[in-house]
């Protein structure tokens, strides 16, 4: 007698596969906005669930498990993938598992089937990206498949609408029991006994077209040509550069004119009196000069996930493997650090993909010397105020604060390497992934994801700052003995001369010294801060004129110089410090990363100020 | 890991553009090296599977793409060395 419980149709499914099986796409496809993001318990994988619903309209909960080559983990990801097939991690066991494989390349994604079919779990075999396989010409015999496997076999195509519908059908059917097994890490002998049964099962199953049709290898060729492959790669950096400033900057002007209307709204309306200042100074005034920088964060990470679901970012990272390889990284830091433009988080986060842990930690320590959105804001006030009527000379500047920051950056690695005992190996072994089109619904959701996640550190970390900062500049000091404005007889007046005994020899006066305080845990405030010591009144566009024309007056061209360097060096982000002690699981590391960044600015700033000091007497 | 022998040459001796047969796969003696070998077998780097290298970083032939079955990895010229390969 079977227990009709166990002949039930499966709850919990887990997708997995080797990573670049198109998995990610299929898994929106099935899930569209219903997912969930969070972390592993204990470890820091991201963990995506979704909600699917099959053709019977059963609703049914989809984990997204890290991609992986293989249960022998060479990385964190592959570890926590490992661990939940098998077993060993906090994770209920899956129903049924289903293995997404990519049809157009079964010789390398069947070895996974195999290595998971012995798991014993239930499961199903996806054969996605069928619409390519039928492209290229390759024949697959479906029904031979699942007979030599043993395992349903379902065909997907998770950049169509309609194509996981084969999928949601099979899933309103009843699962085999589950006879799961133990797993033990197979050693050499048995990984190529499975890989002859796979020569074996992929010779009897598909037939490869006679004309090869995939176009990669002919892009290859430029795309990695030694002098083609690098003027490629300057061409797109420059137009993603260009899209950022120019694109964005004009979208942002939307976003400032609402900001604005939204500020005489709330003047007009309400009465005279604090609430009203807190509003329109600390939250609009403040919050506004951060939010009017989303249009900008959100093209760049348009261009970085566009670039990286086409499967162009490793062919770059190929191409500068051997230049980084001089400041002792490699190739596979290349898509951390590049992210690391948009928001050092994420970047470091990419980190996970870099197996080699010598060469991951340098990755992280240097990613917040990339020059992250967040500096935008400060930079171009700095810089409009420097060079009012130069726009020419003011996009150099620019463009020479980004190098600035990845020569930095380069050269600690260099000493992180010089000093570093340890001199194994690192690998590469990196996927290079057929060039394709990105997929549309993915990267939707993928921007989606990250505008909420500035939107949210917008509405909690840098509203809270600003308000504080809204505070300290609007309360008056119970000590003061200064007379002046009432700005410097605030508490952030005081505050402001305390640490200019600090700031002075690097020629920050006190009331940039204050301003820099909130900027340590978002530098985005920098701005308003500023606006706030400097108590210009106004709308958002008014303060932003009034203050560059504070700063082009009573600004030494030392003071100004000295605090670019300051921005480009300065440790000035909480939330990347929570990041590095979550993936690093070390204090220590995060206060090494939060010291040397500080030396690093005050060292640069100071030399910079002197310097001009010297110079222009 | 058998195979024929004969003429035989490392795969990070491998001319661009020329295919070749995969002879015999090495297992290195070092530790770090032998788990990196595992992995090359499980992507695929098996006797009998046809190769070739499309592209090299310069200088110094540093890293190698290579392509295998519908595939192309990129590798280090040392990963490379424990694979023995036979041209076409």
């Amino acid at each position: 007698m079977i227990d009709p419980e166990v002949l039930a149709p499966p709850v919990r499914i887990a997708l997995m596969g080797n990573p670049n099986c198109g998995k990610t796409a299929l898994y929106n496809l099935l899930t569209g906005s219903r997912q969930k993001v969070a972390n592993y318990a204990g470890v820091t994988v991201e963990r995506k669930e979704g909600t699917l619903h099959t053709t019977s309209g059963r609703r049914v909960s989809v984990l997204d498990l890290p991609g992986a080559y293989s249960l022998n983990a060479l990385s964190n990801d592959e570890a926590l993938t490992r661990d939940v097939v098998t077993g060993h991690s906090r994770e209920a066991l899956p129903d049924l598992l289903v293995c997404v494989t990519d049809a157009t390349n079964l010789r390398l994604h069947l070895r996974m089937v195999l290595e998971l079919r012995r798991l014993g779990l239930p499961m199903v075999v996806v054969l996605n990206k069928m619409d390519r396989v039928e492209k290229l010409g390759i024949r697959i015999d479906q029904e031979l498949l699942a007979k030599e496997l043993a395992v349903p076999v379902v065909g997907t195509v998770g950049v169509h609408a309609h194509g996981a519908d084969g999928l949601r059908t099979f899933l309103d059917q009843p699962v085999q029991p589950s006879v799961h097994r133990p797993w033990t890490a197979p050693g050499l002998e048995q990984v190529l006994a499975t890989q002859q049964d796979v020569q074996r099962i992929y010779k009897r199953v598909v037939t490869e077209p006679t004309v090869d049709r995939d176009p990669s290898d002919r892009i290859d060729k430029v795309m990695m040509h030694p002098i083609w492959g690098f003027a490629i790669l300057a061409v797109v950096l420059f137009l993603t550069f260009v899209a950022v400033f120019s694109v964005g900057g004009w979208l942002t002007g939307f976003i400032e004119d609402g900001m604005d209307l939204l500020a005489a709204l709330i003047t007009g309306h309400m009465a005279e009196g604090s609430f009203r200042d807190l509003l329109v100074e600390g939250v609009i005034g403040g919050v506004g000069s951060v939010l009017v920088f989303l249009p900008q964060i959100l093209i760049l990470f348009l261009f970085i996930l566009g670039l990286e679901a086409s499967g162009y970012l490793p062919r770059a990272a190929f191409l500068l493997d051997r230049p980084m390889s001089k400041a002792g990284l490699s190739g596979r830091s290349f898509i951390p650090l590049l992210s690391s433009f948009a928001c050092a988080i994420p970047g470091i986060m990419a980190t996970r993909t870099i197996g080699n842990w010598r060469d991951r930690l340098t990755t992280i320590l240097i990613a917040p010397l990339m020059a992250c959105s967040a500096r935008i804001p400060v930079y171009t006030l700095l810089i409009a105020a420097m060079f009012p009527s130069d726009p020419v000379s003011g996009a150099l500047v620019m463009v020479g604060l980004y190098v600035l920051g990845i020569v930095a950056a380069m050269t600690v690695a260099w000493v992180i390497k010089r000093t570093d005992r340890d001199k194994s190996h690192a690998p590469l072994l990196m996927e290079l992934p057929p060039y394709q089109w990105p997929d549309l619904r993915s990267l939707v959701i993928g921007i989606y994801e990250r505008g909420m996640i500035f939107l949210k550190r917008v509405g909690t970390v840098i509203m809270a700052l600003t308000i504080v900062m809204w505070a300290l500049s609007s309360t008056p000091s119970p000590w003061a003995t200064a007379t002046g404005t009432p700005m410097e007889q605030s508490l952030a007046g005081e505050l402001g001369h305390a640490l200019e005994y600090v700031f002075a020899p690097i020629g920050f006066n006190a009331e940039i010294s204050v301003a820099l305080v909130p900027g340590m845990a978002a530098r985005e405030v920098v701005v308003s801060s500023l606006g706030m010591v400097y108590a210009v009144e106004g709308d958002d566009a008014e303060m932003g004129a009034q203050l560059r024309e504070r700063i082009t007056r009573d600004w030494s061209t030392g003071t100004k110089l000295s605090l670019l360097m300051w921005l480009v060096f300065a440790p000035q982000c909480l939330s990347t410090f929570v990041v590095v002690k979550r993936e690093t699981g070390s204090w220590r590391t995060m206060w090494i990363m939060g010291g040397y960044l500080f030396g690093l600015a005050y060292l640069a700033s100071l030399i910079t100020y002197q310097l001009t000091i010297a110079i222009t007497g | 890991m058998s195979g024929e022998s004969g003429s035989t040459i490392k795969l990070n001796e491998l001319p661009n553009d020329q295919w070749a047969r995969v002879v015999e796969v090495e297992v290195p003696t070092d530790s770090a090296d032998r788990e990196l070998v595992l992995r090359l077998v499980e992507l695929g780097f098996v006797p009998d599977e046809l190769l070739c290298i499309v592209a090299v970083g310069l200088p110094g032939r540093e890293p190698l793409a290579v392509r295998l079955g519908g595939t192309t990895f990129a590798l280090r010229r040392h990963e490379a060395s424990f694979i023995r390969v036979s041209p076409r």
